[in-house]
């Protein structure tokens, strides 16, 4: 991007504030991404990306908890108008069911800072080992394939009611797969700053995994005990929170809705006493401590956006705690605002070990590596279906002994919580699927005793 | 034809970018400038949830130098942009060139000049003013809402205007257009007891404008008005037994399972293992090509980019080839693949038949999906209700809903919106809690028939995606009801153990 020439993002911010004249909130977000993909053994493509999205959100009136308060949003990329940005807002501007008065604060210090920045060079180690592991997986017969990325998205949130609001996110990853005769093995890794991600530990776990796949047995479809790793937990808890919106569910829609429009929050839903939480502060999970959307859902309102978000228990000993709302459906439901947040975290208070540990203690079951295709089947159970992908491994009085084929598994996230009989403790993980867009998780392992293997797949 | 930005503007940024890469010794660059306006309007219980008006502006360059892919974009687009995004391009180039094990080379595409095309449409959809958007989705709400046993209703419009500008060093200039426009319904219903069902409308996305909505093209009203009664006909029906049964598949169904196990798993990009760390590969792999039986004789699909109103149609695609039509599976037979430039040339198939993508001018262009679609029975051909008399005990299938596919395009399981039993050659009225499973060449392999023009829909879907940073494309897949033997029917409800 051309940085020197394009306005600064919190001048741009101030501009839309003042085109407005109006109640208003802008929310500027610059994102700098580097990328690299490779697979069969060689890059394939890559890319530098610089990107910026201008949204102006007009408010008319201020809002009041059920009154006709009236919302517009527009959003423009670049170096835009704003005066026909405002104008867009104004043009879309509809009669809101979430109206509410604009979230009142301070200013960040930090809000006139530039965005921040990402390079190739953040991802230069990581393409100078490929080119040595292309070459040791060609000398062992394996095709390697992955991905590797890493983004800064430098958030600025101004409203007319004070508030200036400046946050930095970076996020990267790195994933590995490779095939071999006929099996392969995944492993991945999220980050931060992408400076502590090596690609040789993730090697050496694909080479564990297809190593494990020397030996080949047959295991029938049905119900198994199931080892899950942390990441697979991840996509499972990703479908859970998802779920977990106050309205559907007193709506009646949801795997937490009770007859009658009550909900479940109170209820014990884990014989486990699971916690399952989101926290800006969490830490090495870190994200944007406020509220930025540009789009309004059933519990996510553009008028809430620079709310503060703190930790938010959604399960607490097992319990439901919180369904979310966005402040007028709260008040409407006589409950609390719940706003989702960019991390989400699992633990079982007082476990303790690895998946080692767990895969140690176990008499026969079936070790996966992680998740794909997850859907919703019926939201009344939350059943999903999916595959294992990329290694299931069949565990014989604490060893991993063999490889088995994929499955097509049909389960509900809340179900697994409920059925799980040990958890391990709890740490960061990648989620396989889920991870593109939640990208910080830390889960534990978990036991599940009676996982629901459809029916077998043939894939590789 | 307007482009995303005034003329002076892309003719500056055309010279610039395309200097620029021919000093830097590109043997190949292409520069995109593209604008995305995109809308969507969403209303809960005929109140407005959401109004969101986007509009994406941007310039990509890709070029190919020293035998190593590059690529980099801006939101900005003015001359000094394009010079240094061919910079950040080569830079990127020559980066991943140590680590890039083949050459990259593009198969060979003729120079089209210059090209303007637009997609169909008569009322561009992104031109209606919200206030009519909202009143029409609240009057069609509020028509649903007044049916008994209704208890909530969302309502949803998502309308695209997409202007792409290419020019490659052949000298290929493009200017597209193209409109396309999704709404939808869903209606809730929920028993005292807490028993709830849903039911989306069958209404398919398209290629058209706003005139779509005001019944060009599909029977609102028809559906609005039917629809009530179908969910609380669902709300109150059996479960499904399950076991194995004959499904006629309705093609509001079918699209997507085509879309699933046939569209994807004839990428040949997939099929060579590119796909490997994310969508996944393809069981249809090219020594299967003129040899897998990949369904029965009756199974005849082709891509196609020229179809119209298709949500994949160009007339360029994004590496400057022409739009064309090509056999995918003939006879039951697989004899094609869906291409890009540098896999046709990686695999010795000559031409590219056109489908490269980029959803956005960050993005780079890679192989996507092209309209795939199985053709009807030649001739009238047979009627749904045809089909239906000839099952025993089978299940009619209607409208898509839940979806999911193996890494290899091996074993899929669906959902729908409704359920039909049959009995002896009759519908009896709907079971829910079904969903069907198979493995890809069985299912094919047991369509007996295929429906008659007179059953042929055209649908498909926005949201398809693909490729790390994964990218989203809109694409068509036309298809008739067709009869399929033997297929494993799940009920759900069993399934989560209930």
């Amino acid at each position: 991007m051309s940085k020197d020439r394009l306005t600064h993002p919190s001048q741009v911010a101030e501009r839309v504030l003042r085109s407005a004249g109006r109640p208003c909130v802008a929310i500027v977000e610059e994102t700098h991404e580097v990328d690299v993909r490779f697979a069969n053994n060689t890059i394939t493509t890559d890319g530098v990306r610089a990107d910026r999205r201008v949204t102006a959100i007009l408010t008319e009136p201020a809002g009041v908890p059920g009154g006709p308060g009236r919302a517009g949003v527009a959003r423009r990329s670049g170096e835009v108008d704003v005066d026909e940005l405002v104008a867009e807002a104004g043009a879309a501007a509809g009669t809101a069911d979430d109206a509410a008065p604009l979230v009142v604060g301070d200013a960040d210090a930090d809000f006139d800072a530039a965005p921040a920045l990402t390079g190739l060079d953040r991802l230069s180690p990581v393409v100078r080992s490929l080119a040595a592991a292309f070459s040791r997986a060609r000398d062992a017969r394996t095709v390697l394939s992955g991905f590797a990325e890493h983004s800064v998205t430098t958030t600025y949130l101004a409203s007319s009611t004070g508030l200036r609001r400046r946050y930095v996110q970076p996020a990267g990853a790195l994933q590995l797969v490779g095939r071999r005769d006929g099996a392969s093995a995944w492993a991945g890794v999220g980050s931060a700053d992408f400076v502590d991600v090596e690609l040789e530990p993730l090697e050496e776990q694909v080479r564990r995994g297809l190593g494990w796949s020397a030996r080949h047995v047959e295991v029938a479809p049905g119900r198994h005990e199931v080892l899950l790793p942390p990441g697979a937990v991840a996509d499972l808890m990703i479908f859970l929170v998802d779920a977990a919106s106050g309205r559907e569910s007193e709506e009646g829609r949801t795997v937490f809705s009770k007859a009658g429009g009550a909900t479940r929050v109170g209820e014990p839903l884990t014989p486990l006493g699971f916690d399952l939480w989101s926290d800006p502060e969490e830490r090495g999970l870190e994200c944007a401590p406020f509220l930025a959307t540009s789009v309004s859902s059933a519990d996510v309102s553009v008028f809430d956006n620079g709310l503060p978000l703190r930790r938010t228990d959604w399960l607490r000993a097992g319990r439901l705690e919180r369904l979310r709302y966005h402040r007028a459906g709260a008040e409407r439901s006589g409950t609390a605002a719940a706003a989702p947040a960019g991390n989400l975290s699992l633990a079982l208070p007082g476990a303790a070990g690895t998946l080692e540990d767990l895969i140690a203690a176990t008499e026969r079951g079936l070790l996966l590596t992680c998740l794909w295709y997850i859907r919703e089947v019926d939201p009344k159970t939350l059943l999903l279906t999916g595959l294992t992908r990329d290694g299931v491994y069949v565990v014989e009085d604490g060893e991993v002994v063999a490889a088995t084929s994929n499955f097509r598994f049909n389960e509900s996230p809340l179900d697994v919580l409920a059925r799980s009989t040990h958890a391990t403790s709890t740490a960061r993980c990648y989620a396989r699927e889920g991870g593109s867009w939640m990208n910080r998780t830390a889960m534990p392992a978990l036991r599940v005793p009676d996982w629901n293997m459809s029916t077998v797949s043939q894939a590789v | 034809m307007d482009g995303p930005v005034d003329d002076d503007l892309l003719l500056a940024v055309t010279d610039a970018a395309l200097d620029a890469a021919s000093r830097a010794g590109a043997s190949h660059a292409a520069v995109r400038v593209e604008r995305v306006r995109t809308q969507i309007v969403v209303l809960r219980d005929g109140r407005l949830e959401t109004a969101v008006d986007d509009t994406e502006l941007g310039t990509g360059v890709q070029l190919v130098r020293s035998g190593s892919f590059g690529f980099a974009g801006s939101v900005f687009v003015d001359a000094p942009t394009a010079a240094q995004l061919v910079v950040e391009a080569a830079g990127a180039a020559r980066v991943t060139a140590p680590a890039r094990g083949q050459p990259v080379v593009l198969a060979d595409e003729p120079s089209h000049g210059h090209v303007e095309w637009a997609s169909p449409f008569r009322r561009d959809p992104v031109d209606v003013p919200l206030p009519d958007k909202v009143e029409l989705l609240h009057d069609w709400s509020r028509r649903l809402m007044a049916a008994p046993g209704i208890d909530h209703v969302t309502a949803y419009v998502m309308a695209v205007h997409e202007d792409k500008y290419l020019a490659d060093l052949s000298g290929t200039v493009a200017r597209q257009r193209r409109v396309r426009i999704h709404p939808a319904l869903e209606a809730l219903s929920v028993s005292d007891a807490g028993d709830f069902e849903e039911m989306r409308t069958l209404a398919p996305p398209v290629g058209m404008g706003w005139e779509y909505l005001e019944g060009d093209g599909w029977d609102f009203d028809a559906e609005l008005a039917q629809l009530p009664e179908h969910l609380a006909e669902k709300l109150r029906a059996p479960s499904v037994a399950a076991g194995t049964y004959d499904l006629v598949i309705d093609p509001t169904n079918l699209w997507l399972t085509i879309h699933e196990s046939i569209g994807h798993a004839t990428e040949l990009d997939r099929a060579m293992g590119y796909e490997a760390a994310f969508a996944g590969t393809s069981f249809a792999t090219p020594d299967g090509l003129g040899v897998l039986q990949y369904g029965s004789p009756a199974m005849q699909v082709v891509g196609d980019r020229t179809t119209e109103h298709g949500l994949a149609t160009v007339a360029i695609d994004d590496e400057g080839v022409a739009a064309q039509s090509f056999d995918i599976v003939r006879d039951g037979v697989l004899s094609g693949y869906q291409l890009d430039r540098a896999i046709a040339a990686s695999q010795g198939l000559g031409r590219s038949n056109g489908c490269a993508f980029a959803d956005s001018p960050l993005h780079v262009p890679i192989q996507r999906m092209a309209n795939v679609s199985l053709r009807p029975a030649p001739g009238e051909g047979p009627s749904t209700e045809e089909l239906v008399a000839g099952v025993d005990r089978g299940i009619y299938v209607v409208g898509d809903k839940s979806w999911s596919i193996d890494m290899q395009r091996y074993n899929f399981q669906f959902t729908g919106q409704r359920f039909y039993a049959i009995r002896d050659g009759r519908l009896e009225g709907q079971v829910r809690d079904v969903a069907y499973q198979a493995t890809t060449t069985e299912f094919w392999r047991g369509m007996e028939a295929v429906g008659g023009r007179g059953t042929y829909l055209l649908a498909g879907a926005f949201n398809c995606g693909k490729g790390q940073p994964e990218q989203v494309a809109a694409v068509s897949h036309g298809c008739p009801s067709v009869l399929v033997r033997a297929v494993r029917v799940l009920n759900t409800r069993e399934e989560a153990g209930r």
